[in-house]
Parts: structure tokens; C-alpha cells; sequence
């Protein structure tokens, strides 16, 4: 495949328009805490050679979103679905010669899709869980009594109370604890 | 390290440990027993953080702080298992430390539950207490049955190495750490081709499809240097291989049978310790190939 063949990123959508281009995207970013140093990337594309999931995946590629927020094609970069595919191993992090710190970027972005309203459910689920029970799962009961059976001690109680107490004004939290408003359910990719 | 005795740890289970992988549990006390490292549970603690980040760097900021807050309560450092876990901890105590706005905001929510992050106390994965801690001199002084014909490959995982910048007591490169805690057993561990590469867990549900290709090419890897077993200190790592092993046999028609250990097991072998205590039952792929290896070497 060459350099210059489309990518998921971009295939099937209409060009580009001078009209959708928000160029205050990047100076956003800027301030962000993991995405300050998004404007140091000069596309040596050392982050999508380097990822584990670009090498099986042919729609993630950080370099390409990491260029099309530089852009300010904000509304194609948080609506790709190819966000949710970054394993976060952070190679890219330790590799850049830029120090972009590439998956904070990508976590940057994941924050501001949910901000807008795109949410898998696996991270519905753990919210919940956590808000439960303050574990990120909801163990099995089952688990708890065999823990005695398998010589453990038994598991250490949450404080679920405590946890919400910790999280009262977090937009998300508040947002998540609201009836189901719309939010993505990003589907196991057929590739 | 800080305060107080290097001995005695908070044990911080996570999430994972008690959903799923409790082999990985037992296995670990039961080293950390026969090593001398006294381990007090940990109450009331909340998921680390780490799997809300991707929707809520705030959220995870504040768990993770709130783990540190009890901890500190409690004057002792935190041992975590899991390096998802360990990485969380390691970096929010960091970064609070460092930007003092930040740790008001985040202390301000803290206060809600009348808790306060200080920055007094440490946290270190298995791995870093074994190295640092207790040591390798003191871990092949504990082996009694060294596993001398066992030849094994390694996987760190990512978190363990990765960003260097907040875990950073190996090369992410070039990792020794476990590759020497191998070696002390007796067994060998053998280089392969992409060791350092992401295991493909945190992809499963998002693309199958594309975690389960690099599972496969690290087992296509692994069985090329003729592993008899992988050895693992993640608790996703070891559900990514172990569960999926037989996955991944039947949908690219290959074959591994390769046993897929956490480093306590293996350890725990080497102490002696009787395969039963060390919870070999829970594991997928079938173990018992190189446990009689092993038991009948020790006779």
C-alpha cells in the first residue's frame, strides 16, 4: 500500500470543504492537558509505523488524525470510530522525536468526542460499575465466596458512597447518571 | 522510596485480579509469603482509573488520587499487581506533585469525601518490588528446585514499560527486569522477534478482529524459538493469551499448546511451592506438560 492510498479516515466522505475547516482547534488543544505539544508534530509518521494496531488495522492511523486536527477538520476527527481502536501501549509516546506524547492526543480527542456525545458502551458499563460498586467491573458474587475456598482473603469492600462524593461535578459523571441520552455504540469492525 | 519499611505493602488489587484472573492472586501472595514481604489489604479502595481515561482524564485523575489518599492515610506504599494499575498510580502521583493547580482542583473534589492528596507514598509493581526490593540474589537464594530444562519466552506488556517517563526502571526497548527473574529460577528465557509488542487486549471489543492478529503473530513468535511456556505479569495480558489461545488456534488453523504462566507461578515452582497451592488449575491452556517436567526433575 502506498502513502498516498485512502484510508478509512477519509474514504467515502465528501471532500474537504474551506468551510468546515475550524482553525482554532489546534490553539483548543493547546491547552488541554496531553495534547499541549500537538503543533511540534511535523508528520514524520514514526507514530503510525511504530503502532501495533495500524499494522493490522487499515482505518487507525494517529499520524493521519494527529494532521487532521492540525487542520481543524475537528468534526471528521472526533466522529471516526478508528479513535476507539488506539490500545493506548503508548509506543507512539515514547517513540515521537517531537515529545507530542501522541496517546495523550488520542485520549484528548476520545475525551472531547464523549464531550460531544460519543460514547461506546463498554465505558457506560465501567462508569457504572465503579459509581456501584467502586470496583471498574461488577464482580460475581460467585467470586467473592470462592475467594475463601482458594485460601484469599476476603475482597476488600468498596466505599461507593465515598468514590461519588469524589466525582460530584464531573461533567461526564453527571451526564452518565442522567437517562440514556444518544451516545455511539461503536461495533466490532468488520475488516 | 519513602517511608516507612520496604517490607510491608499496600496490596492493590484493581479490578481485573478479582473478576478474573485469581490465579495471578494466589500465586503472587504465596511468593511474596516465602519472600518475607508483609502484605496489608487495602479497604475501601476504587478502580485505579486507568479504564475511564479514554472518556475522562478528570475522572481518572480523581480515582486515581483517591487510591493515593488512602493510602497515605495509612502511612504505607501501594504494591499493585497490575501494571495498568501500577502506570495510573505512578503517573497521577507525579503529575499532582508537579502542578500544583492541578492537585487543589483535583483535592477540592477529594474534600467532598473529606480526603486530602498529599504526595507522601509510592507505588510499585510486582516487578519493581522484586527487583528493587527484595532483589535477585535474595529471589535465587529462595529456589530450591531450579528449573534448569525449562526454556520459556517473556511478555512485559506495555504498561510495565511504557510511557518511560513515569514507570521507568527498565528499558522499554530492551527490557531485563523479568527476563532476569527468569533466569533466576533456572529456566531460560529465550529472545524472539517483536517482544515488546502490545498484547492487543485493550483492543478486544472495539476491532476482535485485530487484537486476536496480534495475539496470533506474537504466538506465531513465541512458538518459532520452541517456548515451552509464556510468562506473563499482567493480568490482561494473561486473559488475552490464555483465553484466547484456543480462539486463535481455531480461527487461523494454527497450533500452539503453549501455557501461558504468570512469574509467580513459574517462581513458585522454583520455591518448591506444590503446583496445587498455586492455582495451575485456573489457566486455559493445559500447564500440565511442563509441571511434570518440573515436579519430576525435582524428584
Amino acid at each position: 500500500m502506498t502513502e498516498a492510498a485512502p484510508t478509512p479516515t477519509t474514504k467515502g466522505q465528501e471532500p474537504i470543504k474551506a468551510s468546515e475547516l475550524d482553525p482554532k482547534f489546534k490553539y483548543e488543544l493547546q491547552k488541554i492537558h496531553g495534547s499541549e505539544k500537538i503543533l511540534k508534530c511535523f508528520q514524520c509518521g514514526t507514530c503510525t509505523s511504530d503502532c501495533p494496531i495500524a499494522r493490522y488495522s487499515d482505518s487507525y492511523r494517529p499520524r493521519t488524525l494527529i494532521h487532521m486536527a492540525q487542520l481543524g477538520l475537528k468534526d471528521r476527527v472526533l466522529k471516526s470510530d478508528t479513535l476507539w481502536l488506539c490500545a493506548a501501549c503508548f509506543t507512539c509516546t515514547d517513540r515521537c522525536p517531537q515529545d507530542v506524547e501522541v496517546a495523550s492526543v488520542i485520549r484528548v480527542f476520545r475525551n472531547l468526542a464523549v464531550e460531544n456525545g460519543c460514547m461506546p458502551q463498554v465505558f457506560k458499563d465501567q462508569i457504572a460499575a465503579v459509581l456501584d460498586s467502586g470496583y471498574a467491573y461488577k464482580i460475581p458474587d460467585l467470586r467473592i465466596k470462592k475467594r475463601e475456598s482458594q485460601g484469599l482473603p476476603p475482597l476488600p469492600k468498596g466505599n461507593p458512597e465515598s468514590v461519588k462524593k469524589t466525582l460530584k461535578g464531573v461533567k461526564l459523571i453527571d451526564n452518565v447518571q442522567k437517562p440514556a441520552g444518544e451516545t455511539l455504540n461503536v461495533q466490532p469492525q468488520q475488516q | 522510596m519513602s517511608n516507612p519499611s520496604s517490607n510491608k505493602y499496600l496490596i492493590f488489587l484493581g479490578c481485573a485480579i478479582p473478576y478474573r484472573v485469581s490465579s495471578y492472586e494466589i500465586s503472587s501472595r504465596k511468593i511474596l509469603a516465602k519472600l518475607g514481604v508483609e502484605l496489608v489489604e487495602m479497604p475501601e479502595f476504587n478502580c485505579c482509573g486507568l479504564p475511564l481515561d479514554p472518556v475522562s482524564h478528570e475522572t481518572m485523575l480523581i480515582l486515581a488520587a483517591r487510591n493515593l489518599a488512602l493510602a497515605e492515610q495509612q502511612g504505607l506504599n501501594i504494591l499493585t499487581l497490575c501494571p495498568g494499575c501500577a502506570g495510573t498510580l505512578k503517573k497521577v502521583n507525579k503529575i499532582l506533585k508537579e502542578d500544583k493547580a492541578l492537585k487543589e482542583k483535583i483535592n477540592t473534589h477529594l474534600k467532598e469525601a473529606g480526603m486530602e492528596f498529599k504526595g507522601t507514598i509510592e507505588t510499585k509493581h510486582l516487578l519493581q518490588l522484586l527487583k528493587e526490593d527484595v532483589g535477585y540474589d535474595k529471589i535465587k537464594a529462595s529456589v530450591t528446585n531450579p528449573l534448569t530444562n525449562l526454556k520459556v519466552a517473556e511478555h512485559n506488556g506495555c504498561h510495565i514499560l511504557r510511557p518511560k517517563e513515569y514507570i521507568g526502571f527498565d528499558d522499554p526497548e530492551d527490557p531485563q527486569t523479568l527476563k532476569a527473574l527468569i533466569e533466576a529460577t533456572g529456566a531460560t528465557c529465550l529472545d524472539y522477534i517483536d517482544e515488546t509488542e502490545c498484547c492487543g487486549a485493550p483492543s478486544v471489543g472495539v476491532s476482535d478482529k485485530v487484537a486476536l492478529q496480534l495475539a496470533k503473530d506474537k504466538l506465531n513468535h513465541i512458538k518459532q524459538v520452541d517456548a515451552q511456556a509464556l510468562i506473563t505479569i499482567c493480568p490482561f495480558c494473561h486473559i488475552m493469551y490464555d483465553t484466547n489461545e484456543l480462539r486463535i488456534e481455531k480461527m487461523f488453523n494454527e497450533t500452539y499448546g503453549i501455557p501461558i504462566l504468570h512469574y509467580p507461578q513459574l517462581l513458585g515452582l522454583a520455591m518448591g511451592i506444590k503446583p496445587e497451592e498455586l492455582a495451575f488449575n485456573e489457566l486455559r491452556v493445559n500447564p500440565s506438560k511442563i509441571i511434570n517436567q518440573v515436579t519430576q526433575g525435582a524428584k
